[in-house]
């Protein structure tokens, strides 16, 4: 069955079907990363986006079920040069994701990076052109949309008991990998909806703010929560948490034209004049500010990769230290921090 | 900086690429830069490319030289291979360095010992929490564990490619492999380990500043399984079958080692064994320096390692250093790569009968290919039919998910019918899989132009995609280019020609680019010659655009001398104004650096892809005559598709290689050639050699390399050689005879003649296995005088406009001309170094227009220097394989030295090519009966300079009877008391082997002595006139002080 992309100019990028049938909206976004599709399908920051991989064959080495950064998949479409299955193609099909393979994406990667990240439909089967493309005019923009509510879990709970430190996690859409690397690092990890008040959180030993998906702009209930925590608990934001902890620390965010997604990012670390290669995921980003607390800046092109509070024990990174996927060279943030946070207790005690 | 010598297995043009790059980036950087390199078909050695180059050997004596008189800073040995490397670990254990004060940068002595010595590099990966195959380090039988578990690996320290190793499969095998291993490791040390058989094998190329920084350029796959050496392996990057956890276990694991290492400021490459289903992994080798694995990882991502490593050795981060290929991002990333690399070795086992073609650690590949597409089908069929070769590739144990891939293929193919069948989704699906329209032709029975005509009345084109080292998230203004199908063309707009296709060449323009600089001269003077773009931009491309195009994969026959003259092309023509456009496929190459020309294609050099590259490209002319072989083949195709070609026409190389015309044209022009026949069957062949008497030389027509040639003296032997089929050359033999090979420039009318080159070996040999002197020694004016002549005569007749090389055979006085190449030939680049004047540029002139007495050429008549060049041989590598000379050509690579007389430029290149001719000893000689006299001088002299002499019967009864003492030595075959020879080699009490073959084959006597010279290191000569010339060296050679090859050229008195 063949099928096609429609970005919302009117390129129209024709392929094979080799997903689910149907067809999807959403904002069409690439990815540079070499390996790690599943992760990325199921990373819930991609919810509302169709995801073209410029890697140039995807599906090589099937799936597990422990790669998955979430329950479910979360990307609404998949577009490949070259797909191969079938395990790939089967779990693609079973999660009722339309996938398209054959399309020429280094165009597509090429449109993208000019024109911007766009709406766009994947259409596995025949469908009109036209009504396609006046479809995608109908949906909304990424500018503005809060989605952090559709990817959220419902209600609080455990990922691991034990721990030297006692972390809350907010989730707007966390990957697992977060919860793995906070673990790991000795942590006890309780993860909250996103919606979850101050006073609940307040009295972990550290409150990391997730990654998800969307704008961080309207989510002004969740940005009020963070607000309340700052200067009261340690408090780490990771790609969206970290947007979200800027805007309540007063700073703007705004839309990247087409964002940063893969796993290859030099990012620099002013403290040390260190590089870290690190894993992205963001369409949005922090406004630099006068105020010097950017921590981290993007060698690409500038922009802010983390913020520095000090004073109010607060700190985030726009990449993901947890990887997954993507290099590690980031794992030690979060083992720092927990490290620092378990100190903290120490002291405290 | 130290270069990596003369081309030999697992040391090829990789380490010239590197080296070029470093040096410019160095020079950039306001560094003064010292080159040392004893191969003159570098492009590095060129004079401008450093501001002082030492053709010099790279043995301690010679590098030792030039730190003495140069008195550097530092030095810089992580760019040249193994040969660098230990050097620089000699340099440093003898205190030269210290007592001059010479900095090591790019890796320090202990980092060197911790990667290189595997006892240290296995405790040192321990430390860093992985683990090395288990192994035992080994420096005698004592070491030997006593229960071994076979399969083990042998694996001498300090040695090339794996040298000397291999995999022992039992306690008989081992023994006689133990032995061998340890003679080969030149600290007699080797590691008995843990067989990984049937384990993947991934390879990493990682940089490290001295920020601690560390970055992953690319990641390798290997398709043959571990047990195969790399450099034999076909390769695919990035990766294709780990999934992300245990890529970045792998990545982990890579940085840790190079921390653990301590590679502070450069590239290393480290290479892991992991096994499939566990996903255990060992730690195989690294390599603390630039590898070939480097050049390949450069070339499959753009990222240059090479000039990134040379910046890090003076102390820049990678987030100080811009990626080339973006201009606005950092060194300090990792490349990702929307197309995959497939890399294929190249083997030349049909030069080496007898020797063993099993793969194993050792590596035996001579080139290799690389292939770009969208899949990895379409790399894999664009690497592997680069090869130029039809070698089957069976590997054992193949990943599932590649055979899966190639059994894709398989399928296809079965499925094409017939021609007629075939529509336009159809060939959208074989080319997306990476077949070519040569193999469609073959699986339906139809022709390859049948299946491009067809093919393109669907209009299934190619389309190409710029290698940007980021997968386009960055705008990048990139000109290196690959094909694909069934996407968007993203190379720019060419305007069709400037010159209409198909006409002649533009016309000649007024030369402006030169100015009053004698046209065609080194330019060290005045600017870098380097693949750096002179040409003022606005100039550029006003002329058109000139598609050069390449040799394609290293072989024996087509080596890096040809990539060399490709290079130089590429500058000449951008200097004169034109646009230029390489198109080749070998990733070790200068030429393959997307900065050597405008526009860089990495395509298999078939007519399919070098017509889509001229299509797309509008050029004014197609330059096929400095890739070799190669691009002749295509010369004629690109012709009928309306292409010029420019410069010597096509008609010209026909005319030379079809024997027939060019004898008649050699009769009408009265130049003697050697009385020949052409036969098509073994009677016709016998018949031919009695009307012409023996000896002849029998080979097939169209060859190069000497494929197949042999000299015969009797019926048998021409029906031993001829076989049926194909059309063969029976020659007279010019036994005896003073071979000449001369290199001339011509612009159709007017010749040159650049250099006259004596071979110091006689007729019979190969000229690329023969060494070479410059000026001639054996001439004298009036012969000199009727050889020019004869070039001169033939070269306009021929058509030649550029290059021409002629051989020539000199017996009793008369000049007989054997072979002429109207293109450039391989000793190009040792004759420009040699009388220091650049023919390729010279010759892309010409073939650009300009007239000969415009180039207000140098007379060239009295060389201050005395030039030699001396082959180098892989037999180490081919145990079972005669190491005799013969006609056909079996060396990889060269060397090159320069001296005030010949015996010590002689005594200099032999112990460049890692002979040195002994002082003193014993000599053993054993000659065949037409030799015995010409043995007779060569002894006298060898025992008047204190040589004790060894021979066997024949021959010791010769000298005896010349009143010689000589100790009369056993042949292996013959019964008795004392010693064989073979047991004087071993035991070292011989230094010297003099021996002429009998005959050839793995049951002769000769063969055996041979193989034991070789085995035990020891200089081994198989001619009467290389043994001559050895000798005379040996009595002559003075000692002389290094001199850069500036001063050589500087002193060269130049009237125009």
């Amino acid at each position: 069955m063949t099928g096609f992309l429609a970005l919302e100019d009117g390129a129209i990028f024709h392929g094979e079907s080799v997903g689910a049938p149907g067809f999807a909206f959403g904002e069409a976004v690439f990815t540079t990363a070499m390996t790690g599709y599943q992760e990325v399908v199921t990373d819930p920051s991609y919810a509302e986006q169709i995801v073209c991989f410029s890697a140039p064959m995807v599906g090589n080495y099937g799936v597990a079920s422990e790669r998955s950064e979430s329950g479910r998949a979360h990307a609404r479409g998949v577009v490949m040069r070259e797909v191969r299955g079938p395990a790939w193609t089967d779990w693609l099909l079973e999660r009722g994701l339309p996938a398209l393979s054959g399309i020429d994406t280094r165009s597509l990667v090429l449109q993208l990076r000019r024109g911007g990240a766009m709406r766009a439909a994947v259409v596995a089967g025949d469908a009109s052109v036209e009504e396609t493309l006046r479809a995608i005019q109908e949906q909304p923009t990424m500018v503005g949309r809060a989605l952090c509510e559709s990817v959220s879990t419902p209600g609080p709970y455990d990922y691991s008991e034990a721990g030297r430190a006692r972390i809350a996690v907010v989730d707007y859409g966390c990957k697992r990998s977060i919860l793995r690397r906070l673990a790991k690092a000795g942590a006890a990890v309780a993860v909250f909806p996103h919606q979850a008040e101050a006073e609940e959180l307040v009295g972990f030993d550290g409150v990391v703010l997730s990654n998800g998906p969307g704008d961080p702009e309207p989510l002004g209930a969740q940005i009020a929560t963070v607000r309340a925590l700052l200067g009261r608990v340690p408090v780490y934001g990771i790609c969206l948490g970290h947007q979200l902890l800027a805007i309540a620390t007063g700073h703007d965010t705004f839309k990247l034209p087409f964002g940063h997604r893969g796993a290859n990012h030099p990012v620099l670390e002013k403290a040390t004049g260190r590089v870290l290669v690190t894993a992205q995921n963001h369409g949005f980003a922090v406004r630099p500010s006068a105020a010097g607390e950017a921590a981290y800046v993007s060698l690409y092109d500038g922009t802010v990769e983390g913020l520095e509070f000090p004073e109010l024990n607060a700190r985030s990174v726009q990449f993901h230290p947890e990887a997954g996927p993507g290099p590690h060279d980031a794992w030690p943030l979060l083992e720092t921090w927990v490290e620092e946070v378990c100190s903290g207790i120490a002291k405290a005690a | 900086m130290i270069g990596s010598g003369p081309i030999v297995i697992g040391q090829a043009c990789e380490f010239d690429y590197a080296g070029c790059q470093a040096l410019k980036v160095l020079r950039e950087d306001g560094f003064r830069t010292i080159v040392v390199n004893s191969n003159p078909a570098t492009i590095m050695t060129d004079p401008g490319f450093a501001d002082r180059t030492y053709v010099e050997p790279l043995d301690l004596e010679g590098v030792a030289g030039v730190l003495a008189r140069e008195r550097p800073d530092a030095l810089l040995p992580t760019l040249g291979g193994q040969t660098a490397l230990n050097l620089a670990v000699e340099l440093a254990e003898a205190g030269i360095l210290n007592e001059l004060g010479v900095e090591l940068i790019g890796a320090g002595i202990d980092v060197i010992h911790r990667a290189e010595d595997r006892e240290q590099f296995r405790d040192t990966v321990r430390l860093a929490g992985h683990r090395v195959p288990s192994s035992t380090v080994v420096n005698g039988w004592a070491d030997v564990p006593r229960e071994l578990t076979f399969p083990v690996i042998l694996r001498p320290s300090f040695t090339l490619g794996g040298h000397g190793g291999g995999t022992a499969r039992s306690e008989d095998e081992f023994v006689g492999m133990l032995e061998r291993a340890l003679s080969e490791s030149p600290v007699g040390q080797v590691l008995v380990e843990e067989s990984l058989l049937g384990w993947d094998e991934f390879e990493l190329e990682l940089m490290r500043d001295r920020n601690d920084n560390v970055i992953v350029v690319c990641s390798i796959e290997n398709l043959d399984p571990m047990g195969v050496h790399t450099g034999d392996s076909v390769t695919v990057a990035p990766q294709m079958t780990l999934p992300d956890e245990a890529y970045q276990e792998l990545r982990d694991a890579a940085a840790a080692i190079i921390r653990a290492v301590g590679v502070e400021t450069g590239g290393a490459n480290i290479q892991f064994a992991r096994e499939r289903e566990s996903g255990a992994l060992r730690v195989i080798e690294m390599n603390p320096r630039v590898s070939r694995s480097s050049a390949l990882a450069s070339k499959a991502t753009g990222y240059p390692i090479a000039k990134v490593a040379a910046k890090l050795a003076v102390g820049y981060t990678l987030d100080e250093i811009p990626n080339d290929l973006t201009g606005t991002t950092p060194a300090s990333f990792e490349p990702t790569l929307d197309y995959v690399v497939v890399k294929f070795p190249r083997f030349a086992f049909e030069k080496f009968p007898g020797a063993d073609r099993t793969l194993g650690t050792q590596m035996k590949s001579v080139g290799e290919t690389m292939g770009i597409g969208r899949t990895f089908t379409e790399a894999f069929l664009k690497a592997r039919r680069a090869r130029e070769i039809d070698d089957a590739w069976e590997p054992t144990g193949l990943h599932p998910w590649f055979e899966a891939e190639l059994a894709r293929v398989g399928r296809a193919v079965e499925e094409i019918n017939s021609l007629d069948a075939l529509v336009a989704d159809d060939f959208l699906r074989l080319k997306r899989l990476g077949l070519s329209d040569r193999e469609i032709g073959v699986a339906c029975d139809a022709s390859e132009d049948a299946v491009r005509a067809r093919r393109r009345a669907w209009g299934v084109r190619p389309a190409f995609r710029r290698v940007d080292s980021c997968a386009g998230e960055v705008e990048a203004a990139s000109t290196y280019y690959y094909s694909t199908w069934g996407e968007a063309d993203e190379a720019p707009p060419v305007s069709p020609a400037v010159a209409p296709a198909g006409q002649s060449p533009a016309p000649p323009l007024p030369d402006t680019a030169g100015g009053t600089v004698p046209c065609g001269a080194v330019p060290h003077s005045t600017v870098p010659s380097g693949p750096a773009p002179p040409a003022a931009p606005e100039t550029t491309g006003k002329r058109g655009v000139v598609v050069i195009l390449g040799s394609g994969p290293n072989r024996i026959g087509q080596g890096i001398e040809f990539d060399y003259c490709c290079v130089h092309a590429a500058q000449s023509f951008r200097a004169l104004g034109f646009e230029t456009v390489m198109v080749n496929c070998n990733p070790e190459t200068v030429s393959t650096d997307y900065d050597t020309s405008d526009r860089l294609y990495f395509e298999p050099l078939g007519i399919e892809e070098v017509l889509a590259v001229c299509e797309r490209e509008h050029p004014v002319g197609v330059v096929i005559q400095f890739g070799g072989q190669t691009p002749l083949k295509l010369a004629r195709a690109l012709e009928a598709a309306g292409f010029a070609i420019l410069g010597t026409p096509f008609d010209a190389v026909d005319l030379a290689e079809d024997r027939e015309r060019f004898g008649s044209l050699c009769r009408d022009l009265g130049i003697a050639v050697p009385d020949w026949r052409m036969a098509s069957s073994q009677s016709e062949a016998i018949a031919a050699a009695e009307e012409i008497g023996y000896p002849v030389l029998v080979r097939p027509s169209y060859v190069l390399g000497g494929r197949q040639m042999a000299v015969c003296y009797e019926p048998e032997g021409v029906a031993a050689n001829v076989h049926p089929g194909s059309r063969f050359l029976v020659d007279r033999f010019l036994e005896g005879a003073l071979e000449i090979d001369v290199d001339a420039l011509c612009d159709g009318a007017t010749t040159f003649v650049a250099a006259v080159m004596q071979h110091v070996e006689e007729a019979g040999i190969h000229s690329g296995d023969s060494s070479c002197v410059l000026p001639p020694p054996g001439l004298d004016a009036a012969l000199r005088a009727e050889i020019e002549e004869t070039v001169s005569t033939l070269a306009p007749a021929l058509g030649v406009v550029g290059l021409v090389n002629v051989q020539l055979a000199i017996l009793d006085g008369s000049v007989y001309v054997l072979e002429a190449n109207p293109r450039a030939s391989r000793t190009v680049p040792f004759a420009s170094k040699a009388i220091g004047l650049n023919l390729v540029d010279a010759a892309c002139r010409l073939a650009a227009g300009t007239r000969l007495a415009d180039l207000h050429l140098p007379a060239l008549n009295d060389l201050q220097q005395v030039s030699v060049k001396a082959a180098v041989f892989p037999f180490r590598r081919f145990p079972g394989s005669d190491a005799v000379l013969g006609p056909e050509m079996r060396s990889t690579g060269e060397v090159m030295a320069s001296a005030a007389d010949y015996p010590t430029a002689l005594a200099k290149a032999e112990r460049a090519a890692g002979r040195p001719l002994p002082a003193s000893g014993t000599a053993f000689l054993s000659v065949r009966d037409q030799d015995k006299r010409a043995v007779v001088p060569v002894a006298t002299a060898l025992s008047r300079l204190g040589f004790a002499l060894a021979a066997t019967s024949g021959t010791a009864r010769t000298l005896a009877a010349a009143g010689l003492a000589v100790e009369h030595v056993r042949k292996v075959a013959e019964t008795g008391e004392g010693s064989t020879v073979v047991d004087l080699l071993r035991r070292s009490r011989c230094h010297l082997v003099i021996n002429t073959p009998q005959g050839s084959g793995a049951r002769t006597d000769g063969y055996r002595i041979r193989e034991a010279a070789l085995a035990a290191r020891i200089p081994c000569i198989t001619t009467a006139s290389g043994a001559a010339a050895a000798v005379h060296a040996i009595a002559h050679a003075r000692g002389e002080d290094v001199l850069s090859l500036q001063e050589r050229i500087d002193a060269q008195p130049r009237t125009a």
